[in-house]
């Protein structure tokens, strides 16, 4: 699936707490709280997404096909019945990589006016 | 936890079914993980924000999700979009407008100080009701105990001089305790003193604050100069407020009546108008009683002067004419219908479309949409169609509204447009967004109800039964309606009709009039005026196009009082008085029967010579001959009229001087000269008649010349065509008429919408059976006749009750109908033939598409 880039740049910029969800989510199936968690160790706790923001995120994405629910489950002993997990999709992926993108170019567009300094 | 999930209902419940319990979840995890008092301290007091924040934007999201869509579902649908908003706006817009008028006529308090206790008090003879005089006046105020004050007026029109062009004004005399009476203070200046009352001569005027910005430019320096008015020097002493009118717009400057301790013992002149205010706690009942009393001893104390004379206690606004309070009835009433058939419609529009998206809700809801979820779209569908329907009803509103302020009438001291009524343009809101609320979610909630699937199985043929017979009743609900407002509104026009094709006596095309008053006592002289007369009209004759010109006392209509009684030899003026033996009486110059149009039957006109010193004449009306002088010849007759013996030299034809709608008294018409000095000021020509083929704008000017030629000193006022006098004794019948008329246009236009929507429906439904009854030999005649069957029973189950609820609300306007009967068979066969229209109308797309059905196509297409 090649999703187009048209489709793909109206998404654009991404909210911050779905950029961090799709980074959650990008190697690895998570549920709700994991998501959190993630982000939090992630941004050294900067970052801590509350339950309302992160389902009324999860319920966005959902619709606009970033990531999907999975009905893979982990292991019963560790599963939990309320629990639903949620898997990155192809889409998402593409929209993660041209935000990242967009980030860079950023980045590189403040470094030549020197508001960075050069990589060491 | 259980404060967490209570605060998770402010979240769509859609949201909440589907995260809730996950949501719950997390939120006990933090709560677990959070350690120390300080820690859980700070999660609780993030979590209202974070709920609150978070449910708002999913509302959000929801309602722009909702709103979308219904944009999409609507555009889908434009005809139908447009139909309901078009309904809605004009329910909204008509009724709002009807009930502004209404309840600014009818309801809303009078703009003054404790308008409940304010009451007029009138002379009540045994018929009628006439002004008091004023030494009945100050007896009624020393001798009654229920009111707490009482003033009086009279209204006056003078010509005032200041700066500027002269300009002829109505005014109102008063005593000094009327205004403060009505709560009313200046906005510049003071009211009259008590003083000013007693003593005559001391000359102040009060300005109104549109006389104030119009002739002196709103100057604060305004207080303290002189003015003529009527020739006399009087100091200006007060502004009054800008929305103060009393007693009518009209009036734009007061004074103050000259009430000296030693009145005119004269009671028979009665002049003023009277107002009280009733003390606290006491009754209009009780007031009525104590001016019984007082009436009743002033009639032993002046035999004489009050035989029969009572007094009549009445509310400030039961002055309304009840002609007045009808129009704006049926008005409210054709609205009300107007509103009912709106939201019939609405519901039958909604009902209609729920039927094509049945399909479309089945299989959301099979996809797993939430029965709330779809609610909560269809509201929102419904909401968005009334409101924008409403916000168009409320330009209908602003633009109706000037439109109908014809139906307020003169009499009352309010200004003449109200505001479009916000509280109105709310409640007729509401209806329409209720109903849009009910019939449009109705069907979601049956869709998701267990029965839904059977939709999806059936087909077309599915979902007749109830709601079929709800659509049913809506069609003759709106049939009924209809039906009543066709022949309301009938009704009104053969009466306005008639009216109109009232013979008024005279020829009011090519007729203008204008006024030139002349003051006193500067003009009190006859000779004086006679110059000023000979003048202009010379002048005016002397124009291109013009064909004739004179002066008379009053307009016919424009004023239809200055009655004098009509004394036969051996009687006198109380018997003729008694008997109603009344004429109006009118001073005119020659020429006046030639410029009015109104034909000389016997005899000659009024002529030059008929002077002070000749005989006194009298031309009479053809009435007056037959009711004093039958079968003879009433030419030489002598009667005495107006304080002199006349003799009658000529007969003319009878001019409606009351209007088309009331019965006039016969008119006589005595010569301009044969009057003595300072006799009948009020009744000194001063209306200029002008027959002229020129139009009045390219007349004016030169007329203005003239005058002005005659006496720079002079204004003129009040130019109108006769024709323009006589419109305007139809104006708010008219008004009424056109407006009754459009609303039965709508109701008639939306029946014929429900009756085809239904039998739309019906054929679409039945699309099946007769293709199978077609296929089995049935012919299109017997197909036909199935369809309008249905049609013709819609309508005579809805014409039934609407002509007995139309003939009832006839007998309930019958004072205004001049004559045309409740019943009147022209009117109900119209209404009756239009129905038939209506019904062939609405059946005939369903019809035609009845008999297209070709077997075939139906069963392939199962």
């Amino acid at each position: 699936m090649n999703p187009s880039a048209e489709l793909v740049d109206a998404l654009l910029p991404l909210p911050s707490a779905t950029f961090h969800i799709l980074l959650a989510l990008a190697h690895e199936d998570r549920h709700g709280y994991a998501i959190i968690q993630d982000v939090e160790a992630r941004t050294g706790g900067a970052l801590r997404l509350s339950p309302g923001t992160l389902y009324r995120s999860i319920q966005r994405m959902l619709e606009q096909g970033l990531i999907v629910e999975t009905q893979d489950r982990p292991a019963p002993e560790l599963d939990d019945e309320r629990r639903r997990y949620y898997r990155i999709a192809p889409f998402g992926i593409a929209v993660a990589r041209a935000e990242t993108r967009r980030m860079s170019q950023l980045v590189r567009m403040a470094r030549t006016q020197g508001l960075l300094p050069d990589k060491a | 936890m259980r404060l967490y999930r209570a605060l998770l209902h402010l979240y769509p419940a859609s949201f909440r079914g589907e995260y809730g319990s996950e949501m719950a979840a997390v939120f006990a995890m933090r709560r677990r993980q959070a350690s120390g008092l300080l820690a859980v301290l700070a999660l609780w007091v993030s979590v209202p924000f974070d709920v609150l924040g978070n449910a708002i934007a999913t509302h959000w999201d929801v309602l722009v999700q909702d709103l979308r869509y219904t944009q999409r579902t609507l555009s889908r649908a434009p005809g139908f979009a447009i139909t309901a908003l078009l309904v809605t706006a004009l329910g909204v817009g008509a009724n709002t407008a009807a009930f502004s008028i209404a309840d600014f006529v009818l309801i809303r308090p009078l703009p003054f100080a404790e308008p409940e206790r304010l009451v007029k008090i009138w002379s009540s003879p045994p018929q009628g009701r006439w002004e008091v005089s004023p030494p009945n006046y100050r007896d009624w105020k020393a001798m009654s105990h229920s009111f707490e004050a009482m003033g009086s007026y009279h209204s006056i029109e003078v010509n005032l001089v200041g700066d500027g062009d002269p300009r002829r004004l109505q005014g109102s005399k008063v005593t000094a305790d009327l205004l403060p009476m009505l709560g009313v203070r200046p906005v510049l200046g003071r009211l009259f003193t008590a003083a000013e009352e007693r003593d005559g001569a001391a000359g102040s005027v009060l300005l109104s604050y549109g006389l104030w910005n119009a002739a002196f430019g709103g100057d604060t320096g305004v207080l303290g100069r002189r003015v003529l008015l009527d020739g006399t020097p009087r100091v200006v002493i007060g502004v009054m407020p800008k929305d103060f009118h009393f007693p009518n717009r009209e009036v734009e400057l007061w004074t103050p009546i000259p009430m000296p301790e030693q009145l005119d013992p004269e009671r028979d002149n009665n002049e003023l108008e009277v107002l009280a205010k009733l003390k606290r706690g006491v009754t209009m009942q009780q007031a009525q009683a104590d001016m019984s009393v007082v009436a009743a001893l002033l009639e032993r104390q002046y035999p004489q002067e009050n035989e029969k004379i009572g007094a009549a206690v009445l509310g400030l606004r039961d002055e309304l004419s009840k002609q007045s309070r009808l129009l704006l009835f049926g008005l409210c009433g054709a609205a009300i219908c107007v509103l009912l058939i709106t939201c019939t419609n609405l519901a039958n529009l909604l009902l209609a479309r729920a039927l094509v998206r049945r399909r479309e809700l089945v299989v959301r809801s099979a996809l797993g949409a939430g029965r709330d979820r779809l609610v909560r779209q269809l509201v929102t569908e419904s909401l968005v169609l009334a409101v924008l329907g409403g916000a168009m009803g409320v330009v209908v509103a602003i633009v109706a509204v000037p439109l109908l302020s014809r139906l307020v009438p003169n009499a009352l001291p309010v200004a003449q447009s109200p505001a479009v009524d916000l509280r109105v343009l709310l409640f007729a809101g509401l209806l329409t967004a209720l109903t849009g609320i009910a019939f449009g979610t109705l069907p979601a909630l049956r869709a998701s109800g267990g029965a839904g699937f059977d939709a999806l199985r059936d087909g077309e043929r599915a979902g007749g039964g109830q709601r079929g017979r709800l659509r049913s009743a809506l069609v003759i609900a709106e049939v009924m309606g209809c039906v009543v407002l066709l022949i309301s509104s009938g009704l009104l026009m053969r009466a306005l009709w008639r009216i109109q094709a009232t013979d008024p006596g005279f020829r009011p095309e090519n007729v203008i009039t204008l006024r030139t008053a002349l003051p006193t006592p500067k003009y009190d002289g006859t000779a004086l005026r006679e110059r000023f007369f000979s003048e202009v009209l010379a002048g005016v004759r002397a124009l291109p196009g013009v064909s004739s010109a004179a002066y008379i006392s009053f307009l016919p209509m424009a004023m239809g009082g200055g009655i004098w009684p009509v004394v036969m030899p051996g009687e006198n003026q109380a018997r003729a008085r008694a008997k109603g033996h009344l004429a109006s009486l009118r001073f005119a110059t020659p020429g006046f029967f030639a410029a009015m149009g109104i034909p000389l039957r016997r005899g000659r006109e009024i002529g030059e010579t008929d002077t002070i010193n000749q005989p006194f004449v009298a031309v009479v009306s053809e009435s007056l001959a037959r009711q004093y002088f039958p079968h003879e010849d009433p030419i030489g007759k002598r009667f005495q009229f107006a304080l002199s013996d006349r003799t009658i030299v000529g007969v003319v034809g009878d001019v409606r001087v009351r209007g088309p709608e009331r019965t006039s008294e016969p008119q006589v018409y005595l010569p301009y000269k044969q009057v003595k000095d300072g006799q009948f000021g009020n009744y000194v020509p001063k209306d200029l008649v002008i027959r002229s083929s020129t139009p009045p704008a390219a007349l004016l000017p030169a007329i203005r010349r003239i005058v002005s030629k005659a006496d720079r000193q002079q204004p003129v006022s009040n130019v109108r065509t006769m024709n323009d006098i006589v419109s305007e004794q139809t104006a708010s019948r008219a008004v009424q008429v056109r407006v009754l008329g459009g609303f039965a246009a709508i109701a008639f236009l939306l029946a014929a919408v429900g009756i085809h929507g239904l039998l739309s429906f019906t054929v679409s439904q039945r699309r099946h059976e007769i293709g199978v009854r077609m296929a089995l030999g049935a012919k299109s005649t017997d197909v036909v006749g199935m369809v309008m069957r249905q049609g013709v029973w819609l309508a005579a189950v809805g014409v039934i009750p609407g002509v007995a609820i139309a003939y009832a609300a006839g007998k309930g306007m019958e004072s205004l109908l001049a004559g045309v009967k409740p019943g009147d068979a022209p009117t109900f066969a119209a209404a009756a033939v239009l129905c038939v229209l209506m019904t062939l109308l609405g059946s005939l797309l369903p019809v035609l598409r009845a008999v297209r059905v070709a077997p075939a196509t139906v069963f392939r297409a199962e």
